[in-house]
């Protein structure tokens, strides 16, 4: 029973980091129909800096992961909307020059991060408390997932509420439907693109500063890794869809969670499978709207 | 013929490299409703989304004199033109109310007219447009054209697919806007043409082949033959 726990909990933590990667992905898909492969570095550059700006405040406290969540968000943001109105923009509706710019980006930025920060893993320091175990039911679980799912959760809460509560979440709920609709009611859509960039670029900085906890290292790579799992959550749960994937993300993470324990390390292979057979049976995905 | 609010002249429209309309010129006096006609496929979408940018075009178009071909879609219609789409391409997702939240642009929407011409609505706000019937969906899709104050109404096809009861509702809401908006009206059915509309443009071919008061066109049994390739039963009717 305990090991069941652990696992949950565990596979729930590792849904949240890739829900955070995953619900930018998504709501940009959704609307613009981008497939941004450079969604990974807007999380590893969210992380770095996240991890100089918290360790140069005060390093292995609350304060410090504090200002590292601050500064990743800002960062992922920034970089994600400044990518959307240099790059992104110029390209829209031309999906393979999409591709290559998002892809190139990504390859040009794990480099430029490895020219910076080095080849190696650089090991983050975090407060105490996320360093311990918690007893739930006989499993001991690392503090750290409880943060991980805490702040998914919050951060899903703060995108339902814009979509629901704000014209311009009104505008990117209509949008994902029906674009050229949007932009006949006389509704300057282009604008709500760079601002969905700019939450999922914070979304994603969060996850990195997030998944630096969680793995307990930065890494030029970080991005990159968890870009992967995060496009296989993205269209398990339906292009477009956040619910579906926040769904996917738990589902894929607990998978995998039992994979790697049950069947000998196999977690990520059983997920690329359940991505296959997903992909046969509904290939709109869990939650996604019929092509 | 009185003033034009749109002038539409040399008006060419492709979709996928295709050309789909050419050469077409017409005007839409500022008054009353004007039926844009033609056959299936002749390219009375295409020059209704040529107008409204929606496709790729040249040419040159007009609202009240000032040229507008050269703008993006929302900065058309920000300046006073309402656009019913064909198959109305309501947002399933958003409830009805939300729909209408999203066309309104005015800083007094023109909610007390809706609600009026659609009170079927109003008992169905908070309901999910994708679930509501067709004839409910091209009211909710013609109320975000008529919530607005336009100059310029552009309606595709509204009575397309409904029910005998549906169209007469629609084109009562129509024959309303139309007493304080000029329309540019795609229709197929005869009666609802003879109703509504004071002057047609016709098109054949992607290009402009008569032009005229509507009396004139649906009262030659020959052109309408020609042109549409049907009867006009609403006359004997």
């Amino acid at each position: 029973m305990s090991t069941v726990v652990l696992l949950v909990i565990t596979g729930l933590g590792l849904g949240a980091l890739y829900f955070l990667v995953a619900s930018g992905l998504s709501l940009i898909y959704g609307l613009m129909g981008v497939l941004n492969f450079a969604h990974g570095a807007f999380l590893t550059i969210s992380a770095f800096l996240g991890w100089e700006a918290g360790r140069r405040v005060s390093d292995g406290t609350w304060w410090g992961l504090a200002v590292s969540a601050l500064v990743g968000m800002a960062v992922g943001a920034l970089v994600a909307a400044l990518t959307e109105y240099f790059l992104i923009r110029r390209l829209y509706e031309r999906h393979i020059e999409q591709a290559l710019v998002t892809v190139g980006l990504s390859l040009a930025a794990v480099a430029l991060f490895e020219g910076i920060w080095g080849t190696d893993p650089i090991y983050t320091a975090k407060p105490e408390w996320l360093t311990e175990t918690t007893e739930i039911l006989g499993a001991r679980i690392p503090n750290d997932r409880f943060l991980l799912i805490a702040c998914a959760l919050v951060v899903l809460g703060g995108i339902v509420l814009f979509l629901h509560r704000t014209r311009y979440g009104l505008i990117i709920r209509a949008g994902v439907e029906n674009r050229q609709m949007v932009s006949a009611l006389g509704i300057d859509v282009r604008r709500s693109f760079t601002l969905v960039f700019a939450i999922g670029g914070a979304a994603a900085g969060l996850g990195g500063v997030l998944a630096s906890v969680y793995y307990g290292y930065v890494s030029a790579h970080l991005g990159s890794v968890l870009l992967i799992f995060a496009f296989i959550v993205t269209v398990i749960g339906g292009l477009g869809s956040l619910t579906g994937a926040a769904v996917a993300s738990v589902l894929v993470a607990v998978l995998q969670q039992f994979a790697n324990f049950y069947l000998g390390g196999t977690g990520d292979l059983v997920v690329v499978v359940a991505l296959a057979v997903v992909l046969l049976i509904r290939p709109r995905g869990l939650m996604g709207k019929v092509a | 013929m009185t003033e034009s609010i749109l002038d539409v002249r040399g008006l060419t429209g492709r979709i996928a490299g295709q050309q789909v309309i050419e050469d077409v010129t017409f005007e839409v006096p500022a008054t009353g409703v004007t039926a844009l006609l033609g056959r299936n496929g002749v390219g009375k979408t295409s020059t209704v989304k040529s107008v409204l940018g929606l496709i790729e075009r040249s040419g040159e178009v007009r609202l009240a004199g000032e040229r507008i071909d050269g703008l993006p879609t929302h900065r058309i219609v920000q300046r006073g033109v309402g656009y019913v789409p064909e198959d109305r391409e309501v947002f399933g997702g958003l409830t009805v109310a939300e729909n209408l939240r999203l066309a309104e642009r005015d800083a007094a929407p023109r909610r007390e007219l809706v609600e009026r011409l659609f009170p079927d609505l109003v008992e169905r706000r908070a309901q999910r447009a994708g679930t509501l019937s067709g004839g409910q969906q091209q009211m909710v899709s013609l109320a975000r054209a008529l919530v607005n104050d336009n100059r310029l109404l552009l309606v595709d096809e509204p009575t397309k697919g409904l029910a005998p009861r549906i169209v007469d509702e629609v084109a009562a809401a129509l024959a309303t806007a139309a007493e304080t908006v000029p329309i540019l009206l795609v229709e197929q059915n005869l009666h609802v043409i003879r109703r509504l509309a004071e002057r047609v443009v016709v098109l054949s071919g992607g290009t402009v082949v008569f032009t005229g008061t509507a009396h004139e066109f649906l009262d030659d049994e020959a052109l309408v033959q020609r042109h549409l390739g049907v009867h006009d039963a609403s006359e004997a009717a």
